[in-house]
């Protein structure tokens, strides 16, 4: 639920997690390539068009399954390339040129060209594009196709990202219409049929250029309702639910040997998120104060039981510049008075803290009031709706901390951006942002990045409460299926019920 | 009966038309913009301009609320604002899920109803009566989606016989599976219903029971049951039918939190993810389409118990 109306308010942070599950059919097939496997979410695609505002269902059912990009994020986090044979960067690093593989075909027949991927690529920079990325993509000056097999992109300044941008573009046949309710992509699976409100069916396309898919097609199943969703894996009316939102629900299936319960490493974040331009919050002592007064890890054990990481900056585990900073700003509640003190609010102050209506925020906002009057700061909790928090919060900036779950990967850059809605402002770090998409390799990138994030968590820009956990179940028949989620992928071929 | 049926039909224009401009104000003020769902992170206000032009939420209010009814009268109920697909179609195809689910419970819940309440009127003298009584008490106490969690965990979790929710994808098609996956949510709601419903009819039964008439064909020698049957049903009915146009219009709702509990692509979980994603249209739609249903249900209730009670076709005859 929590993630379904993060998206709701059109996070586009928002990459988002996958909510999965699976189940059995009635006869197991000999074959397991004959198998279908059920798969039970609660993220139903809006329409089926991830530049028109699909939501993360809709990358959850086709992305990497239906529909595939120059290149790929891999569960563990590592961009590949998979409609891209090959790719040349020019010296200055503003012109790439991409070998798009042979004997791609669509599943509608047509072959693959240069000249689908630049409309696919325009359909996302495009005026009308509700796509997430389309700012990412800002940089692109200029795209040619000087042959069949080829595309040549002009970028106006370096962007390292580039290639990792890409893997979120869909390659969508030129010619296709309707794109809303049909679907004409490269992927191992074509689409099926979409039941909306209920199931959406995929089945394996034979003509695919790659490996097939080791199961001969996947059903989603669409629930409203977590118990509901629960209670079909329970009663094998699906295989696999890959984003469980409740521990309590977990007990169910940990003791009891027909289903495993993989922990994976998600990519959310909760965060109480400062407004740092308005009193008091514009010093960064009292930010550091408010840090150190919260015992994250108390918090994330009264919530998440055994499960979820505490996390002491935006960064999650799969970016490539993680490092843990949890000892930054660490649970010291005297240290607290001390920079209270420092700040000149000896004996504290009071603010309000607007608190998103769904779970888990209200349980997390009562557990800070409770926190912060130990050191004599006084919370008033104004609870609001995920609508209200878009205008309010987001658009408005009429707030003086809230709290808000963060999805997506890579997303410390946003604390580059002083514009952003958490106003926080510091010259360094926004140029260290700058030069780390500018720079030349990965590596300088990734240095650039530890040392921004470690300036960020210093500065006590947000207090990162902590990593939600990824928690896929399934049936122990099941195997091959991803575990972390990121980007909201669930990448179906792989996966294999005996 | 002609004057009445105009009359009453001129009622049911007037009060369709007034839900349609409460539906459209109430949901109008809600806190938040939807043009905010429409849009991704780092939306310029130009963007936000764009895309209140694009909803028409930029237009004033009697603007929108006249635009919208026109729709409505030429049967085009808009398009989502989230999926940009047309909300028409999307009621219709969920239809075949709610409309068997609602009338099936009615049914049922007719079928428990009326023998139990006249039992528990007719038998108020021995243990059982009060104790069917006390039991309908209970029953509408429980609200509908914890006995719906109650069933599926003895029939789908414990004995393993029928499903714990879901709807076949070949919906009709497969009516074998259809019909067992509309097993548990039809008893969830008719059990829930005929608890107030017994309760209507105990009292009506009493009411009959203590009637001189009822005591008059004893006295002319018919046996109680021979009374009841002849004479006392009939008037017994009359309360009941108008509770039962409006128990119609509570089994719908019940339909709705049920159809969520049971994984059912019906109106309820359309409505209840178009209510989460403030999407309008969805909300108009599907609430205009139930507000409708129940006002018709109301005016056909109103014209059965004219047609059962001849007291009532004409006033002032007795």
């Amino acid at each position: 639920m929590l993630r379904t109306l993060a998206a709701v308010t059109a996070l586009g942070l928002a990459g988002a997690l996958a909510a999965c599950g699976g189940g059995d059919d009635d006869a197991t097939p000999k074959d397991s390539a004959a198998a279908v496997i059920q798969v039970g979410s609660v993220y139903e695609p809006q329409n089926l068009d991830n530049t028109a505002g699909g939501g993360q269902g809709v990358t959850e059912a086709l992305n990497g399954n239906v529909y595939e990009g120059l290149f790929k994020l891999t569960d563990t986090g590592t961009v590949e390339p998979l409609l891209a044979k090959e790719q040349k960067v020019s010296d200055d690093g503003l012109t790439y040129t991409f070998t798009l593989r042979d004997g791609v075909k669509f599943h509608s027949g047509k072959a693959l060209t240069s000249a689908d991927v630049k409309a696919s690529i325009e359909r996302v920079t495009a005026e009308n594009s509700k796509s997430a990325r389309k700012s990412n993509l800002a940089v692109i000056k200029t795209i040619t196709t000087p042959d069949d097999a080829t595309v040549v992109v002009q970028l106006s300044a370096r962007s390292i990202s580039f290639v990792y941008n890409l893997s979120y573009i869909w390659v969508v046949n030129a010619a296709a219409k309707d794109l809303t309710t049909t679907a004409d992509g490269t992927g191992p699976y074509k689409l099926g049929e979409w039941k909306r409100g209920s199931t959406l069916s995929l089945t394996r396309f034979d003509g695919y250029w790659g490996t097939p898919a080791k199961n001969a097609g996947v059903v989603f199943h669409y629930f409203t309702d977590a118990t509901a969703l629960n209670n079909a894996l329970l009663t094998n009316a699906v295989d696999v639910v890959t984003g469980e939102q409740s521990p309590d629900a977990l007990a169910q299936f940990t003791s009891n040997t027909a289903y495993k319960v993989n922990n994976g490493k998600g990519t959310t974040k909760l965060l109480l998120a400062f407004n740092d331009k308005v009193a008091p919050f514009d010093k960064p002592a009292v930010r550091q104060a408010i840090s150190a007064a919260i015992d994250d890890k108390k918090l994330l054990t009264s919530i998440w039981g055994d499960y979820g990481t505490p996390i002491g900056s935006m960064v999650p585990p799969t970016d490539p510049w993680y490092e843990d900073l949890t000892s930054v700003n660490a649970y010291d509640p005297a240290v607290a008075k001390q920079k209270l003190a420092e700040a000149g609010l000896p004996n504290g102050f009071s603010f309000t803290l607007d608190t998103p209506s769904y779970d888990p925020h209200p349980t997390a906002a009562t557990f800070i009031k409770s926190e912060l009057a130990k050191v004599g700061v006084t919370v008033n909790i104004n609870t609001i709706t995920a609508d209200e928090w878009y205008t309010k919060v987001y658009q408005k900036r009429d707030f003086q901390a809230t709290m808000q779950e963060h999805v997506n990967d890579r997303d410390v850059v946003w604390y580059g951006d002083p514009d952003f809605y958490w106003g926080y402002s510091n010259p360094q770090v926004t140029a260290w942002i700058k030069q780390a998409e500018e720079a030349k390799t990965t590596d300088e990138q990734t240095a650039l990045l530890k040392q921004a994030n470690k300036q960020i968590a210093q500065d006590a820009a947000s207090d990162w409460l902590y990593l939600y956990p990824q928690i896929v179940v399934a049936s122990s028949k099941l195997s091959g299926y991803p575990v972390n989620g990121l980007n909201a992928q669930f990448f179906a071929y792989d996966i294999v019920k005996n | 009966m002609l004057s009445y049926l105009l009359r009453r039909t001129a009622i049911l224009i007037g009060s369709l038309v007034l839900a349609a401009v409460a539906l459209f104000v109430l949901l109008r003020l809600l806190p938040g913009d939807p043009a905010n769902a429409l849009l991704p992170v780092g939306a310029t206000p130009e963007q936000i301009e764009a895309a209140r032009r694009e909803l028409g939420t930029d237009a004033s209010l009697p603007a929108q609320f006249l635009n919208w009814l026109h729709d409505v009268v030429t049967l085009d109920l808009g398009k989502s604002l989230i999926s940009t697909l047309p909300v028409g179609p999307e009621i219709t195809a969920r239809l075949p899920v709610t409309v068997p689910l609602t009338l099936a419970a009615f049914v049922l819940a007719v079928l428990i109803a009326v023998p139990v309440g006249v039992l528990a009127a007719a038998r108020a003298g021995r243990w059982y009566g009060p104790v069917l009584n006390a039991v309908a008490q209970l029953g509408i106490a429980v609200p509908a989606f914890w006995v719906g969690l109650l069933l599926i965990t003895a029939f789908a979790l414990r004995l393993r016989i029928l499903p714990a929710g879901g709807f076949p994808p070949d919906g009709w098609a497969d009516p074998g599976t259809a019909i067992e996956s509309l097993v548990l949510p039809v008893v969830t709601v008719a059990l829930v219903m005929s608890a107030s419903l017994i309760r209507y009819v105990r009292s009506a039964t009493l009411g009959v029971l203590g009637a001189d008439y009822l005591r008059t064909a004893r006295a002319l020698g018919s046996s109680p049951a021979q009374a009841f049957w002849r004479h006392g049903l009939r008037n017994a009915a009359v309360p009941v039918i108008a509770v039962l146009a409006m128990e119609l219009a509570t089994t719908f709702l019940g339909a709705v939190v049920v159809e969520s509990v049971f994984a059912l692509p019906g109106l309820g979980s359309l409505l209840v993810r178009g209510i989460s994603q403030h999407d309008y249209p969805v909300v108009q739609g599907v609430m205009l389409v139930s507000t409708a249903t129940v006002l018709v249900v109301g005016f056909l209730g109103d014209l059965a118990q004219r047609l059962v009670d001849p007291r009532l076709r004409h006033p002032g005859a007795s």
